[in-house]
Order: C-alpha cells, then structure tokens, then sequence
C-alpha cells in the first residue's frame, strides 16, 4: 500500500495510453498512485523499470507500429515493445513526421 | 480569494503615447555591431543606462533589413523604456531609428561616429544620457488598470511537467485576463509542428487560421526542407527536452499550446516584432522557439511583461521585459531553485490546483509590474538576439 496520498504518476486523458512519472527516484516494482488530471480519477499500477521524473510509463501492452496517444492525441509511433508499467520514450517511440 | 480583474491596478508609468510600462530605463542603443563599444562606453559613463550590444545592422537588406530596422526601433519604442541614447555608424540609418522611437513621443537623440570618432561621440551621447537619467529618474509612478499590460509568453527547456502543470498555468492565466482587456502573445512557429491543426482550431476567425496555416507552412518549406539533412528529431525535441521525458515534436506540441489555455483564441498572426494592431486579445507571433530571440522579438512588438514556462530550467532574461519563470518541476525546483519566480510544484502533487496557479501567477504580475525584480534581472540575465533570417550582403 502506499503511505502518501502524492501521485507518482498523471495522466491527461482518460483516452491516453501512457502517463508521467511526477517523482524522483521512482524504481521498479513500486505499486504507484496514478491520477488522472482530466477528471481526478485514480489507479494503481505497478512500475516494471526504474524511471526518471517527467518519462513516460505504458499504461497497457504496446507493441511496434502502436500509436502512442496523450493529451488524447496522437504523440507518434511505437518502434519497439513496451509492457504495461514499462518505459516508453525515444527507444521505443518516434514521431510520424519526420 | 478571487480575483475582480476590472479593479486590479498596478503602479506603474503611463508614457506618451498612453501605453503603460513597468521598468523605467535610459537606453544607449546600437544601431550596428560596431557602435557597440561607443554605447558600452556612454552606458559606462552614466549610471543608470543600459547598453544593448548586439550583432548585427550592416549589409543587411530586404526584409532582413526591414526586421533589424523594426526590431531596433521596437526595442527603444517599449513602454519599459523612458528614454534612448541612438548611436550608430552613419547619420542616415542613426536617423530611421531615432524617427521609428519618436513616433511614441518619448526622448530620443541620434550621435554617429563617422567623422567624429568614438571619443567625440562618446562625449556628446554622454551629455544627452545624463540629461536623460535625470528627467526619467523623475517620472512618477501611477495607478494602472493591470489589464492595461501587455504580456508575452514563451516556454522553454519544457519537458512533460511543463505540460501538466507551468504552460496549463500561463493559459489559465490567460482565460482569465484577455476577456478583460490584456494584449497576449504566443508564438514558436517550429514548436506547432504536431499540434498545427489544433492550434488552427484556436483562431477566432477564418483570416487568423489561414494566415496561421500559411505561416507554418512557410517555415516548413522554406526552412526545413531547405536546410534539413535527416529529419530535426536531433533538435526537436531538443537534448535537454529527452533528458525531461519528451518523445517527440507531437508530444511537445501539445505541452506548448496548453499556455493559450482553454478558451482563449487569437485575433491575428503578427510577423517577427510586429506590433499588433487589431486591438485587446491574443496574438499568434512568427518566431523562432529559441528563448532569446523569441523574448526579444517580442519586447520589441512592445510587450512589458514575459511569462515562461520551464520543466528542466531555462535561465533567460531580456534587458527590458521582466521574464518570470513558472516551473512544477520538483527537481528544477531543487537544483536550480535561484532562476525560478512561481513554484507550481503542487500542481504535480494534487495540492494545487491550475485554477490557483493561474492566481499565482497573476499574482507575481501585479508583484513585479510594482517592481519586484524577476530571478533573471537579480541574475543579470539580459540575453538581447537579434533574428536574422539570411546572409548579409
């Protein structure tokens, strides 16, 4: 369980499929408070790497060709996997512009 | 508490022309890069003035000329500026910017330096500063409506807290003060890509969307596709925005146009260091996303106030718009606590709300429209860059 009722991670919109790490140090295995700041809705779900502040985690499984959505829209394209609670970030997510 | 923003009044000057201005310099301005060591000289001799070096002014020409000649003459037309010393050169572009700075009905003299030498120039402009410094030491301050200001906004080093919680502030600031009578200005034409056809839907009529669409997509051809060599993922998002989170230019597309807040739309798209002349509301502005020349542009269409948002910690200043920094990053918050005006870290934690970091920020205007220094002028950040848009003859 968790001690403080400070999210460790945000979420925009409910249609997101990826939050934000909102705490330093967060490693893996902590069972984090997730919030969503479009309606105050909360969640928990359980981070699987350590991740920096401000870095994305998976919301639910994402595989290559996957479009990433936050802010409810498309923010581009997964180029590799990430498990729910993973890291997603330029590794594993590029834009569909360039 | 909330605020009746029709009531809130800040002390600040009225100048000539009934613009109001919340710092109250002498500049000694450069027309071009080598009168710089003349106004350093004057602004040496005479407390209380601020030179303004720069880089460029000779050989340019076309609309890279028009730009110098408007951003020059800009700088010394802000409210924030009593009064300026002009040196340049040669008497006749000394003379376009001293015309361009009288129409505001403010103090301005010209000096130039061919066939008078640095000392000869030195000691004229000189006299004419200290003259300066004495009657603008004299001005007085007045009550003000604070939606009289006029206030920019650019963020920078944004990483995904700047998103949820810094450029959210800066809109809700703006939902709130714009109905009411505040210019605003937004701009950081490469920063749209991703989010250009949301941020089309924010015009208030189908002029401002249009030219809005025809701006971007002139930067996309004439910049980008001109002088790319792969793709910009290795500028856009920038180092400093990876290390903060940031994937992609969609992702911080999105961050950056939550400083337009929710409801907020804009009247008109302005070129680099246009004026706006279509009256009270907020403006979409061409410019670069690089914090120095964005801030600079934009004191020079005569914005006082400069709002800015940052995630991993931006350090700019202007050498006369007050630049406050708006950060909810608790790590910023730490390690660089001494560049940051308006902590909004309780926006990451659920203790605040964007509501009442709006308030906060309206807050710090008032705070610094009546004097307070910003961290950036306390630390002497006054970066003045030029945009330069090619090659000089």
């Amino acid at each position: 369980m968790i001690a403080n009722a400070h999210p460790q991670l945000l979420v925009h919109d409910k249609a997101d499929n990826v939050g934000v790490v909102v705490v330093e140090g967060l490693t893996a295995g902590t069972e984090m408070l997730c919030v969503c700041t479009e309606d105050n809705s909360d969640f928990r779900l359980t981070a699987k790497a350590d991740i920096p502040i401000g870095h994305k985690v998976a919301l639910k499984d994402l595989s290559a060709g996957d479009t990433v959505i936050k802010y409810g829209e498309d923010i581009g394209k997964m180029v590799g996997g990430a498990e729910t609670g993973g890291h997603v970030h330029v590794h594993n997510l590029k834009t569909k512009r360039w | 508490m909330a605020f009746d923003f029709t009531q809130e009044t800040v002390k600040a000057w009225r100048r000539e022309n009934g613009r109001v201005g919340v710092r109250n310099h002498v500049l000694i301005l450069p027309v071009d890069d080598i009168s710089n060591a003349a106004c350093e000289a004057v602004a040496n001799n005479v407390k209380g003035t601020m030179a303004i070096p720069h880089a460029y002014g000779r050989l340019q020409f076309g609309e890279d000329l028009d730009l110098h000649f408007r951003t020059i003459i800009g700088t010394g037309a802000n409210p924030n500026v009593a009064a300026v010393v002009v040196i340049g050169i040669e008497p006749e572009w000394t003379k376009i910017i001293v015309d361009g700075i009288a129409k505001t009905g403010k103090p301005v003299e010209g000096f130039w330096i061919e066939q008078n030498g640095d000392f000869e120039t030195i000691r004229k402009a000189s006299w004419k500063a200290k003259e300066f410094v004495h009657w603008a030491s004299e001005l007085q301050k007045e009550d003000c409506p604070l939606t009289d200001l006029w206030v920019s906004t650019k963020c920078g080093e944004s990483d995904t807290t700047t998103g949820l919680s810094s450029c959210p502030t800066v809109g809700n600031m703006y939902d709130k003060l714009l109905p009411h009578g505040l210019y605003g200005v937004f701009g950081e034409t490469s920063e749209i890509t991703g989010a250009e056809h949301i941020c089309e839907k924010r015009a208030a009529n189908p002029e401002a969307a249009e030219k809005f669409m025809k701006t971007w997509k002139a930067y996309q051809d004439d910049v980008i596709e001109q002088f790319k060599t792969s793709d910009l993922s290795d500028s856009q998002p920038t180092k400093g925005n990876i290390l903060g989170g940031l994937s992609t230019i969609e992702e911080k597309a999105l961050g950056n146009l939550e400083k337009i807040g929710r409801t907020s739309t804009y009247i008109d798209v302005l070129e680099p260091a246009e004026a706006p002349a279509k009256g009270a509301g907020l403006y979409f502005m061409d410019t670069s996303s690089a914090a120095a020349e964005c801030v600079t542009l934009m004191a020079a269409a005569g914005y006082v106030i400069h709002t800015f948002p940052t995630g991993q910690g931006n350090v700019v200043g202007n050498p006369i718009v007050p630049v406050i920094k708006i950060s909810g990053n608790p790590r910023t918050l730490r390690t660089m606590a001494e560049h940051i005006d308006v902590d909004v870290t309780g926006v990451l934690t659920r203790e605040m709300t964007i509501d009442q970091a709006g308030d906060a920020l309206i807050e710090m205007i008032k705070r610094t429209a009546n004097g307070r220094y910003t961290a950036a002028e306390a630390l002497g950040h006054r970066e003045f860059s030029m945009t330069k848009l090619y090659r000089s003859a």
